[in-house]
């Protein structure tokens, strides 16, 4: 019940930015104002996403692991939409000016280069995909999502003139979000370590999502 | 060429009746373009023209030979899509942030090396010169563009009342500082309050004015009320709004953004498609209103009025 609701909460930006355009309700410069929305929505979702783990680990809500592809795949949405808005709208398939406009904005290389890397976990987000990959894979694969949220705020900060205000918000949150990680990923591992020596079996049951394991994989559908 | 040819006449003293009337007629067809252009016309019908602000009047507006007659960017998003990062850093935030700024009254302060300086209220610093309409294209460093028809008169003007003495080299301008009303200056995100310079020979230039209004209309708030400065061949960032200081200096003086980040923002920021910010081209631009992106022109199509100010400098070390 709550996915479908939350599907449309999603598009929400989408369909905001529809209805301005139709109005008449986006600024003098309406090419801009749709590359800066879908720009932004696209680190939000990534930051969501990246935000499901610890929220799940914090509130013991481990339900919300099962809206965190759907949220991922809406920040691939998001970002083929940007990327789109670039092509068309903002070069008009421009490929030279586009050639030469890439060495010369470094912005636009390194948003270029998050967003390819998210196609790879777009493509294996597939419950096949998570099979045939195998958990312990798939996670590994799946680490990319922090290379793309890293060059996210890189794009957004190399790109704006003075108010560095706002990517460097996005800056932190990230910082906190792998803080985080990082600071449960140390005594897991470490307990990790004494369950293998003591066991010498998988963890195939953990569900600490750092850890790769299948049954987590297999779990984030 | 757009621009017409300069006939070492200044614009102020020409009645030339063609040109008066070529005029005339792209007036017309400038009021279909839009509803502000519509108020253009309105108000250029009337011969002369009394432009008013606050209830004091100010002299006829002069036709000028600067303008071009490229189609003009409508009133609204003239006046809706700002860069005026003393009301906030968004395009939108001027147009709904500048509301707060008291213009009247409001005191120009002319100071330095000069043989007259002076305090000025505003209406007995415009008073002496005739105003002119001058249609300029505007181009903003961040790669767009409009087309305004500003209301003003040659900075000129101010330079000779003044009688700069022979240490004046560079004009420096300073805008208000008064983060009450202007809300963006509560955080700093530039170095506050905004300041810009020119050489006197580019102050000098007939093409710079000092505007009050735009669309034969006093100017609105969130384009530099009551006072800014136009350079149509720099970038846009050099039109320094909300103007309450003119000073002349000695040396190159700071300006805002060459102090934020000296490597992408110079002194002299004339347009120049061959130099690119660091950060992105500026080969193209997108005039607002437009789809496909336009080649930007060495300095903005003003080449012919200013290159030779700048003969022998390397414009890319001088950006």
């Amino acid at each position: 019940m709550l996915k479908p609701f939350l599907f449309l909460v999603c598009l929400l930006p989408l369909a905001l930015l529809a209805w301005q355009g139709f109005t008449g309700h986006l600024s003098a410069n309406p090419i801009s104002d749709i590359t800066n929305e879908t720009g932004i929505w696209t680190l939000r979702f990534i930051v969501i996403t990246l935000a499901i783990t610890p929220l799940r680990q914090i509130t013991k809500l481990h339900a919300l692991i099962k809206f965190r592809r759907m949220i991922g795949l809406f920040a691939f949405f998001y970002g083929s939409l940007h990327f789109t808005t670039y092509l068309w709208l903002d070069q008009f398939f421009d490929w030279q000016s586009i050639l030469r406009d890439i060495p010369k904005r470094p912005f636009i290389l390194v948003g270029f280069t998050s967003f390819i890397l998210m196609i790879p976990l777009a493509v294996t987000s597939t419950k096949k995909m998570i099979r045939r990959l195998g958990g312990k894979k798939w996670n590994v694969l799946h680490r990319l999502v922090y290379a793309t949220a890293i060059g996210g705020v890189i794009h957004y900060y190399w790109l704006v003139k003075a108010d560095t205000g706002r990517p460097i918000t996005y800056g932190i949150i990230l910082v906190v979000l792998f803080a985080f990680r990082v600071w449960k990923l140390v005594p897991s591992r470490l307990a990790r370590r004494q369950f293998e020596l003591s066991t010498r079996t998988s963890l195939a049951n953990r569900t600490i999502e750092t850890i790769p394991t299948r049954n987590d994989a297999t779990s984030a559908e | 060429m757009l621009i017409k040819k300069q006939n070492g006449i200044p614009s102020s003293e020409i009645t030339d009746e063609k040109l008066y009337f070529n005029r005339r007629n792209f007036m017309k067809a400038a009021a279909v373009a839009g509803a502000g252009a519509a108020a253009y016309a309105f108000f250029s019908k009337k011969s002369p023209v009394v432009f008013a602000q606050e209830g004091k009047s100010w002299k006829t507006a002069h036709p000028s030979n600067y303008d071009t007659t490229e189609t003009l960017t409508p009133y609204k998003d003239v006046t809706t899509y700002n860069n005026f990062y003393e009301f906030g850093v968004d395009k939108s935030d001027p147009s709904e942030n500048a509301w707060r700024l008291t213009t009247s009254p409001w005191t120009v302060e002319v100071s330095g090396n000069v043989k007259k300086p002076a305090v000025y209220h505003l209406e007995d610093f415009v008073k002496p010169y005739a105003l002119e309409d001058r249609i300029y294209r505007m181009r903003c460093v961040e790669g767009w563009s409009m087309v305004i028809p500003w209301l003003g008169f040659p900075l000129s003007n101010i330079i000779r009342r003044a009688e700069p003495t022979s240490k004046a080299t560079f004009v420096a301008f300073q805008t208000l500082y008064r983060p009450d009303e202007m809300i963006g200056q509560k955080r700093d995100v530039l170095q506050w309050p905004y300041v810009e310079g020119l050489r006197m020979d580019e102050a000098m230039h007939p093409l710079t004015i000092l505007a009050v209004g735009l669309y034969g209309k006093a100017l609105p708030k969130q384009d530099g009320a009551p006072l800014r400065l136009v350079t149509p061949w720099k970038y846009g960032f050099k039109g320094i709004k909300s103007i309450v200081k003119i000073s002349f200096v000695e040396n190159q003086p700071p300006t805002t953004w060459n102090l934020y980040a000296p490597n992408e923002y110079g002194f002299y920021s004339n347009v120049n498609p061959n130099v690119d910010h660091p950060r992105w081209s500026q080969a193209r631009e997108r005039r607002i209103g437009e789809f496909f992106k336009r080649p930007t022109l060495m300095f903005n199509g003003y080449g012919d009025q200013v290159a030779s100010m700048y003969s022998g400098m390397d414009l890319r070390k001088y950006f």
